[in-house]
């Protein structure tokens, strides 16, 4: 352990001669932090929709009126019959076709009509079930106030109100952004620690390093602690950034979330430096890394909800470091949850970190 | 060498990958202040058994002392009484000249002000005192070798492990590297170094010609010659390798 | 002469990658888990959400009413809980929602269905709803749909019918496979072909062996076009491999032209190793290769090219920096193929992007390339 601080100085030293390193630490997480919010957006607008108008009453003129007035949708023509329309969609002009039967007002009345008719693009699935979705809603609303006009019953909806709480305005970006953050210490604390291992692995130094007497948690500790001061100083850049340009601050503590990211980091540096280890070259260290940084992003709620998977892929995700990660930043960002809400979290996070860094430092060789 | 006192004293080591066996039944002993030449083919074992030696590696079977040392069960002791240069380069290369003396005077426990005072020594003993802020990237080879036999020598160890130090240089830097080695020899360190070129071997105290992963011949370049009515080392080489049966890589 | 000198630097690469064992167990499993887990777990769709309810009184409709929502495969029922502790409740994530009863529900019931449906309306005299839903809104999509669903369910018995009807082309089961297929076929390919090509050229550059090759008779080209041919068969075993995979275990109809497919794959195959040359050009450290391709390939290709985010949905800008990666004019022909069974013609547009995608990268990266020898 008396080696440590020389150690981490060469570290150190090492990483702010690099001509790229320091310049990757503070431009990635910034260009991730300008861009991806705008993209990671459900929130669906710009919805092209063809009207098939059979009826061509006073309800089917509400709803096309309503189409045209919502900032979702654009209607971008009322066509003569549903094949033709299908035409435009298969083109890629439309995404949505709404056909509105022959005498729909009339059999609305009566109380016996054929319905209304939404065929949606799915091939992209959330643009496609959003839209259909939000049209679904205009006809409810138009065919309501329609019945309520020719003096009908009334549609119960105001029995019930919704509440929308810590994000009342539902910006999807405010979702998105406490995810960008973990994504960005995935990837930086996961592939760095990685390839600087390797890279001495394969410039031969760390031959040099295993004939002296240095110990191996001072190997371990000396390659992950500058990754762990790196991963927070970028994740503290990055919530200034969220504060300046988003307007988006914690609700929770701020010591919380530190706490919670460093025991996140621990654990990527940790699995970079084991992966490394284990690895003869670059190439299948990086694939490896790969491996398991798509599945981090794409599979532990990052992008899309834990709750949307089918069971045994949740029981996946327990497995999962950033799932506990995700879920607690989230709440600790928007809904200001506190240590005591979180604890499940912390303590699979705490876990994860000693399981994974042990098996790091196991890991590393000096005899064969 | 009065003081016939063993550094590095070897019996019956082996090392076997699976069916293949590197190194055979190795006895030999390797006494202070020798330049002891270790030469072979490649691919005769010398990396092999050089790296047991270090603690990079454990015996399959027999029995070693380094420093005083158990090879098989006090490895992280011996790495604090070696200093070790491969054939690869193995200096941090984006750290200055001075950087990686404090490195690795560090790793080895020397204070920083020890540490500042030896490589004040060592840079002008290498003649390069005005490069203690270059990168070692930028130096030319023969320099970065000096320098990287400078810094495992900079604990003062008791034995020096080369792997074929000076691959890739000119014939002078060579003269000037081996130069070196005499000092340190002289100061009483041990030197234990394998080689292709034979006029080093000349160099050295004893040589020991390994061929197969055994030790075909032992002693002073002089007495080998002799024993084996050979004009030089290298054709006495030449004429011990021939019998070899692995394939020469 | 110069043929023969060729095909044996195709055979050295192609050995090269066949005796390392963990590489091909990489370049082949990898590809294989990753569709089959994400084409089956990925999904945005709300389908399952937690909710509490409070009621101060348990009543027998209160009770009809939960029943009505825990009968329905999107809810699962969490309990009940204290009016005071709703935030609570969604501030540990126990509940995505609480449905909150105000306390003379059964009363406006009654009074509800004794006036007569017209007079419901009027039970919101005062402000305050018989039935509040308290979403945890963080995940916005989430609340939003969820809000849908419990108004209907709720409102079940008061509504007008169901005059409206919705399907959804191409997809009518919603299965998330279909969205992301296409998608991940987009990102491995890169993956594969641009990452793995830059590594292996910018290894030897790093190793010196590059030199060594240059003195050969054959031309620096040949040896970088030897370099890729390896990876582009493994590419098109997995390509095949994910193909069938995707037709008979994800169930991807795979309806339109196959030849299609196909083609503009190979297209992309070839790009992607295009950018990994082009990669390999400007980086002197695998390092150096590697964090260009993993930060800067990445994360663009899974944010910017459509295949979990709508690009119609991105600012303008954003959507202009989109038509600068391949993956988006890949992934959007493939969806046209292979699910919407469009004809090759509805592709014409992607195929001629991606080609002139394709030619650009390979004249800008053998210039840079022959430059670095001068």
């Amino acid at each position: 352990m008396r080696t440590l601080p020389v150690l981490l100085e060469k570290e150190f030293r090492l990483f702010f001669r690099s001509p790229f390193l320091p310049k990757v630490v503070v431009l990635f997480p910034l260009m991730i932090m300008l861009v991806i919010p705008w993209v990671t957006t459900l929130d669906v607008r710009h919805i092209d929709v063809a009207v098939v108008d059979g009826d061509h009453s006073r309800t089917a003129r509400r709803i096309i009126h309503k189409i045209e007035a919502s900032e979702y949708f654009s209607l971008r023509g009322v066509e003569a019959d549903y094949a033709a329309a299908l035409r435009r969609l298969e083109a890629g002009e439309v995404d949505a076709i709404l056909e509105i039967p022959y005498r729909f007002e009339r059999n609305l009345t009566a109380r016996s009509s054929e319905p209304v008719h939404i065929a949606a693009n799915g091939v992209n699935a959330i643009k496609g079930s959003l839209g259909g979705q939000y049209l679904a809603a205009v006809v409810r609303e138009s065919i309501a106030e329609r019945i309520r006009e020719l003096g009908g019953e009334d549609s119960a909806e105001g029995l019930v109100v919704v509440q929308n709480r810590y994000n009342p305005t539902l910006d999807y970006r405010f979702y998105m952004i406490p995810a960008l953050m973990i994504m960005l210490l995935v990837m930086i604390c996961g592939f760095l620690p990685a390839l600087n291992l390797v890279g001495e692995k394969e410039s031969g130094t760390i031959e040099q390093i295993n004939v002296s007497p240095v110990g191996r948690w001072s190997f371990a500790l000396a390659k992950l602690i500058p990754f762990w001061v790196i991963g927070l100083i970028v994740l503290g850049l990055v919530m200034i950034v969220a504060r300046l340009l988003y307007g988006l601050a914690p609700e929770g503590s701020i010591a919380a979330i530190f706490l919670a990211a460093a025991l996140f980091i621990f654990t990527m540096s940790g699995l970079g430096l084991g992966i490394a280890n284990r690895s003869a070259n670059m190439q299948q260290t990086m694939f490896v890394m790969f491996f398991f940084v798509m599945l981090f992003i794409l599979l532990s709620g990052l992008v899309t909800p834990v709750e949307s998977m089918p069971r045994w892929a949740q029981g996946l995700t327990r497995i999962l470091p950033p799932r506990y990660f995700v879920d607690a930043m989230r709440a600790l960002y928007l809904k200001g949850a506190s240590i005591a809400d979180l604890w499940v979290n912390y303590a699979a996070l705490a876990l994860f970190a000693l399981a994974v860094n042990g098996w790091a430092a196991l890991s590393y060789r000096k005899q064969l | 060498m009065n003081d016939r006192e063993a550094v590095i004293s070897v019996r019956e080591l082996t090392k076997c990958f699976g069916a293949f066996t590197a190194v055979d039944h190795l006895s030999f002993e390797v006494f202070r202040g020798e330049i002891f030449g270790f030469l072979g083919a490649n691919g005769a074992g010398k990396t092999t058994a050089m790296r047991m030696l270090c603690g990079l590696s454990y015996p399959t079977s027999g029995w070693g002392r380094v420093a005083g040392y158990d090879i098989a069960t006090q490895g992280e002791e011996i790495k604090r009484h070696i200093g070790y240069m491969s054939q690869r380069f193995s200096l941090y290369d984006d750290l200055t000249v001075l950087e990686n003396i404090r490195l690795f005077g560090g790793i080895y426990g020397l204070s920083r002000r020890e540490i500042l005072r030896r490589a004040v020594g060592l840079l002008r003993r290498l003649g390069i005192r005005g490069e203690a802020h270059t990168r070692v990237r930028s130096l030319p080879l023969g320099w970065k070798q000096k320098l990287a036999f400078a810094v495992a020598t900079l604990h003062r160890p008791e034995v020096v492990f080369l792997d074929e130090p000076t691959g890739g240089v000119d014939p002078l830097a060579r003269r000037q590297f081996w130069e070196l080695i005499y000092e340190a020899a002289a100061g009483g360190t041990t030197i234990f170094v394998t080689t292709h070129y034979m006029d080093e071997a000349e160099y050295c105290t004893r040589i020991s010609m390994l061929v197969d992963g055994r030790i075909q011949a032992l002693g002073t370049p002089a007495e080998l010659k002799c024993r084996f009515a050979a004009e030089s080392v290298d054709e006495l080489f030449r004429r011990l390798a021939r019998g070899a049966k692995r394939a020469q890589e | 002469m110069k043929r023969v000198g060729f095909w044996a630097f195709v055979r050295k690469e192609s050995l090269h990658i066949l005796r390392d064992p963990r590489t091909m167990l990489i370049v082949l499993g990898i590809p294989v888990v990753q569709l089959l887990l994400f084409g089956f777990a990925l999904s945005t769709e709300v389908n399952n959400l937690d909710f509490s309810v409070a009621a101060p009184h348990r009543s027998e409709a209160v009770r009809q009413l939960v029943e009505r929502i825990a009968a329905n495969d999107c809810f699962t029922f969490r309990g009940y809980v204290d009016p005071q502790q709703i935030d609570r409740e969604l501030r540990r994530g126990r509940a995505d929602v609480v449905v909150v009863f105000a306390d003379d529900f059964d009363r406006r019931m009654a009074d509800g269905i004794s006036a007569g449906g017209g007079e419901a309306g009027g039970c919101v005299d005062d402000g305050r709803a018989a039935v509040q839903l308290v979403f945890d809104a963080s995940n916005p999509n989430m609340a939003a749909a969820g809000a849908g669903y419990l108004q209907r369910l709720l409102c079940a018995g008061n509504a007008p019918g169901a005059e409206v009807e919705m399907h959804l082309l191409y997809n009518p089961r919603m299965k998330s496979a279909y969205n992301f297929v296409p998608g991940i076929m987009g990102l491995l390919f890169i993956l594969i072909c641009s990452i793995m090509t830059s590594v292996s050229i910018v290894r030897e550059k790093e190793s010196g062996t590059m030199e060594v090759l240059l003195v050969s008779p054959v031309r620096p080209v040949g040896i970088v076009f030897a370099k890729m041919i390896p990876y582009f068969l493994l590419s098109c075993v997995d390509l095949a491999v994910i193909l069938l995979l995707a037709r008979y275990v994800l169930g991807v109809p795979l309806s339109g032209s196959v030849a299609g497919v196909v083609a503009i794959s190979i297209l992309y195959l070839l790009l992607a190793l295009a950018l990994g040359l082009f990669i390999s050009t400007i980086a002197d450290r695998q390092a150096t290769a590697l964090v260009i391709s993993a930060m800067l390939m990445l994360l663009p290709v899974i944010m910017l090219s459509g295949m979990i985010f709508p690009v119609e949905n991105m600012p303008g800008v954003l959507q202009a920096l989109s038509c600068a990666i391949p993956a988006r004019w890949y992934i959007e022909a493939v969806r046209k193929l292979m699910i919407q069974a469009l004809p090759f013609s509805a592709v014409v547009r992607e195929f001629g992007i991606l080609l002139a995608m394709t030619v650009a990268l390979v004249a800008v990266a053998l210039h840079k390339f022959n430059d670095k020898l001068e």
